[in-house]
């Protein structure tokens, strides 16, 4: 279908009926119109194929299309199950076979939000808000001056630098876990938010510095150095001139590093309790089943995944090269 | 600038001269400028340091130490006994099985669905940009969520989906497995696989839109077809990116712990390591004990991440060559 349309409307003027018949493929009265775009393909390409050859072709082109987005379905299936059930009430929620069109309520949500009593979410949801925006905010801080020191005023040996922040990701988490957990004992910093800020802004400023640093490589010196012959030192030219021209760049590294900021579990689970538990920490308590409460997990599910969700499909182009630690553009 | 110190000296070796040549000449009289040069790095750096090593540091002291937290008064110097009682401990060695075995099926089920979902996407098709959003989706459902939504709304044995769509497709009499407790690592590493494709799609992807579009071209008017043009074109050039998509899944299941904890809590013997050593001093006190453990899971790590570094190296130099 592809290839007929892009044969006929790459063909000249007034080949509407052309492209409109490779757009409608498939569609029937169109098979005439279609024969006549793919006439038009054959005959541009110069190739010579059969008309039969190019239509198995374009067949086996929509098959796989087909695939594509049956697995995709599949794959979202899960999360849409997840949707759907948390709109559902408690005994339409839990029933065999499924209940796919049962009426739909916000019960699930009143509920996790406390309507029956019971913990309410608010504060885990906030320490992780307060965890993963300040901690993101302080490794932007500490990684803008950091990756101009490595890409736009390089320091000596400075892809030894950099390696040395990719090797610190590498470390597992739980070999520094104890350590941590003993120091924030005794300086009495356990179930206290900050403690996190600090250890999450650890765990994203390598991912950071690699990324930024990628960015930042982009920035014209021209640009830097005009600022500087009219005097503007680092911090003035970092707010005023670098970090305008990376933003896009910055909003991206900002993005990842809050969405692991916001999923991390071990730590805040080793180091909150009552006062400073986090989101997913809050999840934890619904590990053990409790009677009927699948609408209410979805709900809960839903509620802590969405800031996650709508970050990542913002940043969707930036995620890979996040992940990769900016190898992967 | 990186454009202008484009090299093809590996970008971790040690030369003097290394491949920052436009850096200002290091004449005594400009140590001064080689510090200001230096300063906006600092505060990062001495940051990581700080945070990441000295823990660390900290972990390796303890572990030669007999101590139980909840006997703090009986500490002593134990020499290598906490890695000889790991190294001897069936429950422990079995957790190194585990981890082993769930991350290299979770990476290698991972790759391989990624590839395929890449190979499919790469292709245009009506509802493309729609698809690939589809598909990152479980990436981004938060890990605890994810699990939770496997272990009870998935694989619930009475009302989770899977046995309702086996009633549905058989009937009342179709069986109803108990899925957790009758595979109980065949289900965290599914539901891990499902969260892992999108990632390994995306990096795969990503190889697949580098690739040379003339030389696909040249080799299809040779007369190559499909799958010889996949074998000796696409595949040779993915490599990297199959290293790469291996070797940071690798890294980061390895130091799973959401999913083991919350669909078996580490029970039917699907405790890893990073779920072991939590037990071991959160529930046994036995800071010792598992700070050895720590510094295992530190060398196996290790040397995983000596390959990883290697890869990215090799891509890191790759881009700052192509530029």
């Amino acid at each position: 279908m592809t290839t007929a349309k892009a044969g006929a409307s790459a063909g000249e003027t007034g080949e509407n009926g052309g492209a409109k018949g490779g757009a409608q493929g498939g569609t029937k009265g169109g098979a005439a119109v279609v024969a006549k775009g793919a006439a038009k393909a054959v005959s541009r390409a110069g190739a010579g194929e059969a008309p039969p050859l190019q239509r198995k072709a374009r067949r086996r082109s929509a098959a796989l299309g087909l695939l594509a987005w049956l697995t995709g379905i599949v794959f979202f299936l899960p999360v849409a199950w997840m949707v759907l059930t948390s709109l559902h009430s408690e005994s339409d929620a839990a029933t065999n076979p499924p209940s796919v069109a049962a009426s739909l309520t916000l019960d699930g949500y009143r509920e996790f939000f406390g309507a029956e009593g019971g913990a309410s979410p608010w504060p885990a949801l906030i320490n992780s808000m307060t965890a993963s925006v300040v901690s993101t905010a302080l490794v932007l801080l500490l990684a803008l001056p950091a990756a101009y020191a490595l890409s736009i005023r390089p320091v000596r040996k400075w892809t030894d630098v950099l390696f040395f922040f990719l090797s610190t990701k590498m470390l597992p988490v739980v070999a520094g876990l104890l350590p941590v957990y003993l120091f924030a004992k005794n300086t009495g910093l356990l179930d206290n938010v900050w403690l996190l800020v600090i250890l999450y802004t650890s765990m994203n400023l390598p991912i950071a510095v690699w990324m930024m640093q990628s960015f930042l490589a982009e920035v014209p010196v021209a640009v830097i150095e005009a600022a500087q012959i009219d005097g503007a030192r680092l911090p003035v030219v970092l707010s005023r001139v670098v970090a305008p021209i990376a933003a896009p760049g910055i909003a991206a590294t900002a993005l990842i590093c809050f969405i692991f900021s916001w999923n991390e579990m071990l730590f805040a689970r080793v180091l909150t309790g009552v006062i400073a538990q986090t989101a997913p920490v809050f999840l934890t308590g619904f590990i053990t089943s409790q009677g009927l409460f699948l609408a209410k997990v979805c709900a809960a599910s839903v509620v802590i995944s969405l800031p996650v969700l709508a970050a990542g499909f913002a940043a969707q182009d930036k995620l890979v090269q996040g992940l990769s630690l900016g190898a992967v553009k | 600038m990186a454009d202008t110190t484009a090299t093809p000296t590996p970008p971790v070796t040690h030369t003097a001269a290394g491949p920052v040549a436009p850096a200002p000449p290091a004449r005594p009289r400009n140590k001064l400028r080689a510090w200001a040069i230096r300063a906006p790095l600092l505060p990062a750096l001495v940051f990581m340091i700080v945070v990441t090593q000295l823990p660390f540091v900290a972990t390796l002291v303890i572990s030669f130490f007999d101590w139980n937290s909840l006997y703090p008064d009986a500490r002593e110097f134990a020499g290598f006994q906490n890695y000889s009682e790991i190294l001897s401990d069936p429950d422990l060695r079995k957790s190194v099985l585990t981890t082993l075995t769930l991350t290299a099926t979770t990476v290698i089920a991972s790759l391989v669905l990624g590839l395929a979902l890449a190979l499919l996407l790469d292709r245009r098709f009506r509802g493309r940009g729609l698809v690939r959003t589809l598909l990152i989706a479980p990436f981004l459902v938060v890990p605890v969520a994810a699990a939770l939504l496997w272990k009870h709304v998935l694989y619930n044995p009475e009302y989770g989906l899977f046995n309702g769509m086996l009633t549905w497709f058989g009937g009342d009499g179709a069986p109803q497995p108990d899925w957790v407790s009758s595979m109980p690592l065949v289900a965290v590493e599914a539901s891990l696989i499902w969260q892992w494709t999108p990632f390994m799609m995306l990096i795969l992807l990503a190889g697949l839109q580098s690739r040379s579009a003339e030389q696909i071209e040249a080799a299809r008017i040779d007369g190559a077809g499909t799958w010889q043009v996949f074998r000796f074109l696409t595949l040779p050039h993915l490599r990297r990116y199959l290293e790469l998509g291996a070797l940071l899944g690798s890294i980061y299941v390895v130091q799973n712990f959401d999913a083991v904890f919350t669909i078996t809590s580490g029970g039917l013997g699907t405790a890893n390591l990073p779920y072991t050593v939590y037990q071991t001093f959160y529930q046994a006190h036995e800071n010792g004990v598992a700070s050895a453990a720590g510094v295992l899971v530190v060398i196996g790590s290790l040397i995983i991440a000596t390959f990883a570094l290697r890869v990215v190296s090799s891509l890191f130099r790759e881009e700052v060559f192509s530029k």
